[in-house]
């Protein structure tokens, strides 16, 4: 029975993946790719991966999703003119040629791989108890490999500062994209007042289960930026405007205090992002608890995309 | 007892499925964004609700089974807006055109 389901999910997602990158129209693509993101979450859960599900469903399949349903509300405009450009036969040629070749490279590469594949999955198993978190994802991300993660968070405030500066140089520091109106009273105005607060409790718990069980900032944030979104379109609350000195600090919280809890581990311990003994744990939490409001605002800001808005309006 | 649960949980995902299989036949088959909606919410609602009953015997603690009610109950608000919103999008398309 379970190989028949791994195969059927295996196929389908083949064919979601054919039918995003075949289709004609962007918004049949998108909708194709935000499936396909879905039953990618459910083939991580089938290979006990509940973490890189739970981020591939909030990330891949929502946020990702999201974003691209705004390119496509953009491109609404041009698109109807490329629908009926068709390049030449040859340069079609070549990007069938160059796509084979890549697959085929990809290939080649999964198959020389050392029989075993080489792992530290034993060494990560050994050290957990001493960083006194249950979640090994957890140790990896925020002990072991913490300077990949403290890049990651100062990659996305980059994004976002990329995001920005698309704005014209009269909007620059205003509000990001278009007010949202939606009648006050209607069951969207319901709904974003009635979810937040269960959105809210569900992330801080998802948050705080990062330690033992799969969760953690990443899928808590998605969350929390989802029910600001939710509060924005449904004109409750305007976002602010981005020279607004609280937000930026908010964004600026996060990589801050890990780039201070490193040079603390310089200190205490005589290298960066090096724990005291028997203070990891608490050190985590703090960078967790920093990193939190940074992912929201960034994750909300980016879907809210380039200032568009003098900061009177 | 066992098996009684076992059963009734067998039976309940069973009738909760075939709501999901006409659902999706609905939405596939019936002609407007209205008809279609309507098929979407028996999934969403019975189906969704029927499977949720069906595994309520099977989970451990008191626990688990109130966060399978809630996400029943959030994927019912959530369905219920959305079909809302749908449909008066494309009332409003109906009215433009």
């Amino acid at each position: 029975m379970t190989p028949v389901v791994s195969f059927a999910i295996a196929l389908l997602l083949l064919a979601l993946a054919l039918w995003s990158v075949l289709a004609r129209d962007a918004f049949v693509a998108v909708a194709g790719f935000v499936a396909y993101g879905l039953l990618l979450s459910l083939v991580w859960v089938r290979l006990a991966g509940i973490d890189v599900a739970l981020t591939e469903a909030a990330i891949g399949g929502g946020l990702t999703g999201a974003l691209l349903i705004g390119a496509v509300a953009r491109l609404r405009a041009t698109e109807a003119a490329a629908l009926h450009e068709r390049s030449g036969g040859g340069v079609r040629g070549l990007a069938a040629l160059l796509s084979a070749a890549v697959a085929a490279l990809l290939v080649l590469c999964v198959l020389v791989l050392p029989g075993p594949a080489p792992t530290l999955a034993p060494q990560v198993a050994a050290n957990l108890p001493a960083t006194q978190v249950g979640n090994p994802i957890t140790g990896v991300l925020l002990a072991f490999r913490a300077v990949d993660t403290l890049l990651e968070a100062i990659v996305l405030v980059i994004a976002l500062l990329g995001v920005w500066s698309l704005a014209p140089d009269g909007l620059w520091g205003g509000r990001p994209g278009q007010r949202h109106v939606a009648d006050p009273d209607g069951i969207f105005a319901y709904l974003a007042r009635l979810l937040p607060p269960i959105g809210i409790v569900i992330a801080i718990y998802i948050f705080w289960a990062g330690a033992d069980h799969p969760g953690g900032k990443f899928q808590a944030a998605t969350i929390l930026a989802a029910m600001w979104m939710l509060v924005q379109m449904a004109g409750l609350a305007d976002v602010p405007p981005v020279s607004t000195r609280r937000l930026r600090w908010g964004i600026a919280a996060g990589p801050l205090v890990f780039v201070a809890v490193g040079v603390l581990g310089v200190l205490t311990a005589g290298i960066f992002l090096a724990y005291p003994e028997g203070w990891a744990k608490p050190m985590i939490v703090v960078i967790e608890i920093a990193l939190l409001p940074t992912l929201t605002l960034v994750l909300a800001l980016l879907m809210n995309g380039p200032p568009a808005r003098n900061p009177e309006s | 007892m066992r098996l009684v649960l076992d059963l009734f949980t067998m039976a309940a995902i069973g009738l909760g499925l075939f709501f999901y299989l006409a659902g999706t036949l609905g939405l596939l088959r019936f002609p407007d964004a209205y008809t279609r909606l309507h098929a979407l919410t028996k999934a969403d609602n019975l189906g969704l609700a029927l499977v949720v009953l069906g595994l309520l015997p099977q989970v451990g603690s008191v626990l688990a089974g109130l966060k399978l009610l809630l996400v029943w109950l959030l994927v019912i608000l959530s369905s219920a807006v959305v079909s809302q919103l749908i449909a008066r999008t494309a009332r409003q398309q109906e009215r433009h055109r």
